[in-house]
């Protein structure tokens, strides 16, 4: 992780782009811009950390959202039952998911392939089913938050454009880490598991330590963003928390923007929101948004399966300095 | 209501549970491909009999055979158009070319049928033997799903195209090379693959209320059972199937039935990690 590697322009490109379209919002001080560029702020970040497992690694997680699930969960715990500032609510937030990420990958990534994938689905059900039973988070109907909470941060209103600049922070800070660990020594070893686990073990990979801590660098962001998200929301419910639908639609963005890059991901999740939000208003599609959305996937892995990034890097080679 | 009522109701949804995870495991074991369009199919066959009962008027179990006609077709040409061109990319193309699948299906019908819920208006009264006491269509569902695997078995071991199965899913290049026209097997095995689901999800329809949505929760008991019969075996599959449902008849009488899905999705981890091979072992 040398310093050498910042000198790249397609990193600073890529967060020069998410900044200008995170402040055109703030700047023309609308509060419904706000609300669509974070969404899509959000997408950023939990695709950009899924591309740590997934695209690096080449581990296939359907459970990426049990950590933004689980970090909502502690987060809005902390904040209600022990009156945590949201600070430290969502540090706690990224911490649990850590450490869930942590004794969960020492246990499963163990498995491969389809295998993998599978346990993630189980772990994904299992954490929702057991959540809707766990009665200090409320059971099923989960934690509300007490509107008084937002007067400590001036206001609902103002305690919006507070998360928005942090979501903001979160999302340039994730672009960095996942282009830091992509050209770190780590970050080298996480490819070389992908392309071939055993080779990249014989060449000295330590690879059951490198996958595990791929998948809790893949977390915390997640969690941290959960407490946020589900605060802004002021409750947080068990289906919402942990629905696999989000988990594949992640899945979805990452291949509609080109795994295993750093621009990829950006792309992916500004390209689906930006449809599904056409899709959603539009008259015509507004009902089978659903069948359109799979329709597009489909094309996507049949046909560029390397996804848009993927595909402008091999057709034009001299985008690939400023596409990471 | 006595724990054997339960436990004869879980069994008997247990075989039915059989036949979706053996439609499922069939296909994971030919082609090494998981069918994330499992379970929008398991609720086509749902609606196939609903509209084969109110539209043709034929009685539902003519039309779960109709449906399984469609299952089969429908298989194929899912196949030719969405898998086949992945079928030797890495796991990630096929797992979200079938989702790809599961969208489409789920947003078409969500079009077509709403969300809100559909029920066969059918019912064969009640049989009684010493203190339990049961729908009968339960009772044909679970006779039904032994047949079918018995049909399966038959198809499998007694014919010839059962054999270019068998030798695709043992080893596709060298059945290529005995002449086997392996991309047709694969098809074909596809569409086992969907019609069993069909099939599961028709019979399941002559006893609950359904809706486009329902066949996801069947989709995520079939992985439970397949892996906890073994990949690609379909006996195992039936005797996940049943373990299953016991488990699900059995359990609410020791807890409140909100926590049987979590002790099923740990026995689902907790199987992968110990014996991912499955119970009863896997058929490679």
């Amino acid at each position: 992780m040398s310093l050498k590697n910042l000198k790249n322009p397609g990193l600073w490109l890529t967060l020069v782009v998410v900044f200008i379209l995170g402040v055109i919002p703030i700047i023309n001080n609308k509060a419904s811009a706000r609300e669509e560029t974070l969404t899509v702020l959000l997408s950023v970040i939990l695709v950009s950390s899924l591309n740590i497992l997934l695209g690096y690694t080449g581990y296939i997680s359907f459970g990426h959202i049990v950590f933004y699930g689980m970090g909502g969960y502690v987060g809005l715990f902390l904040i209600s039952v022990y009156g945590w500032s949201l600070w430290t609510a969502m540090a706690a937030g990224g911490l649990a998911s850590g450490l869930l990420a942590f004794l969960l990958g020492s246990a499963i990534l163990r498995l491969r392939g389809s295998y993998f994938a599978l346990a993630t689905i189980g772990i994904n059900e299992a954490m929702r089913a057991f959540i809707s039973n766990f009665e200090p988070f409320g059971g099923p109907t989960g934690i509300s938050l007490n509107f008084q909470v937002y007067n400590q941060y001036g206001g609902a209103a103002q305690a919006l454009w507070t998360i928005y600049y942090v979501v903001l922070a979160l999302a340039l800070g994730n672009i960095l880490l996942s282009y830091l660990v992509k050209t770190s020594k780590f970050g080298l070893g996480l490819q070389a598991i992908r392309e071939d686990e055993e080779a990249a073990e014989v060449m000295g990979v330590v690879t059951p330590s490198s996958k595990t801590w791929a998948y809790v660098l893949s977390a915390v962001l997640p969690g941290m963003v959960g407490v946020l998200f589900f605060f802004k929301n002021g409750n947080i419910e068990p289906g919402p928390a942990f629905r696999l639908h989000l988990s594949i639609e992640l899945l979805v963005m990452v291949m509609l923007g080109g795994y295993g890059t750093i621009a990829g991901p950006v792309l992916g999740a500004f390209g689906y929101q930006r449809l599904r939000g056409l899709l959603l208003t539009s008259d015509l599609f507004k009902n089978i948004q659903l069948t359109v959305a799979g329709v597009l996937l489909l094309v996507i892995i049949l046909f560029i399966p390397s996804g848009a990034v993927g595909w402008i890097r091999h057709r034009f080679p001299v985008t690939r300095r400023y596409l990471p | 209501m006595d724990i054997l009522t339960f436990l004869v109701d879980g069994l008997l949804i247990g075989f039915v549970y059989g036949i979706a995870a053996m439609g499922l495991t069939l296909i994971w074991g030919v082609m090494n491909v998981i069918n994330l369009s499992h379970g929008p199919i398991i609720a086509l066959g749902m609606f196939g009999i609903y509209f084969a009962a109110t539209s043709l008027g034929v009685n539902p179990y003519v039309g779960v055979i109709l449906v399984s006609f469609a299952g089969l077709l429908l298989g194929m040409l899912i196949y030719a158009i969405a898998i086949h061109r992945v079928i030797n990319a890495p796991h990630l193309s096929t797992l979200l070319a079938t989702f790809a699948v599961n969208m489409i299906i789920i947003g078409l019908g969500t079009t077509a049928f709403t969300t809100s819920a559909y029920n066969v208006d059918f019912s064969l009264g009640n049989i009684s033997v010493g203190p339990v006491n049961t729908p009968t269509t339960r009772v044909i569902a679970a006779l039904a799903s032994v047949l079918v695997t018995g049909a399966l078995y038959f198809f499998l071991y007694r014919t010839t195209l059962g054999k270019y199965v068998r030798a695709v899913t043992d080893n596709r290049a060298a059945a290529e090379l005995m002449g086997i026209p392996s991309a047709r097997i694969l098809a074909l095995s596809f569409g086992l693959g969907t019609m069993l689901a069909a099939i599961a999800g028709g019979l399941i329809a002559t006893f609950f209320p359904f809706t486009i949505l329902s066949g996801g929760a069947y989709e995520l008991k079939s992985f439970v059972v397949g892996v906890m019969g073994g990949v690609g075996n379909p006996l195992g599959a039936l005797i996940g199937g049943l373990i299953l449902g016991t488990f699900e008849g059995v359990i609410p009488a020791f807890m409140p039935t909100s926590w049987v899905p979590v002790l099923e999705f740990i026995l689902f981890v907790v199987i992968l990690l110990v014996r991912p091979t499955g119970l009863l072992g896997a058929k490679k």
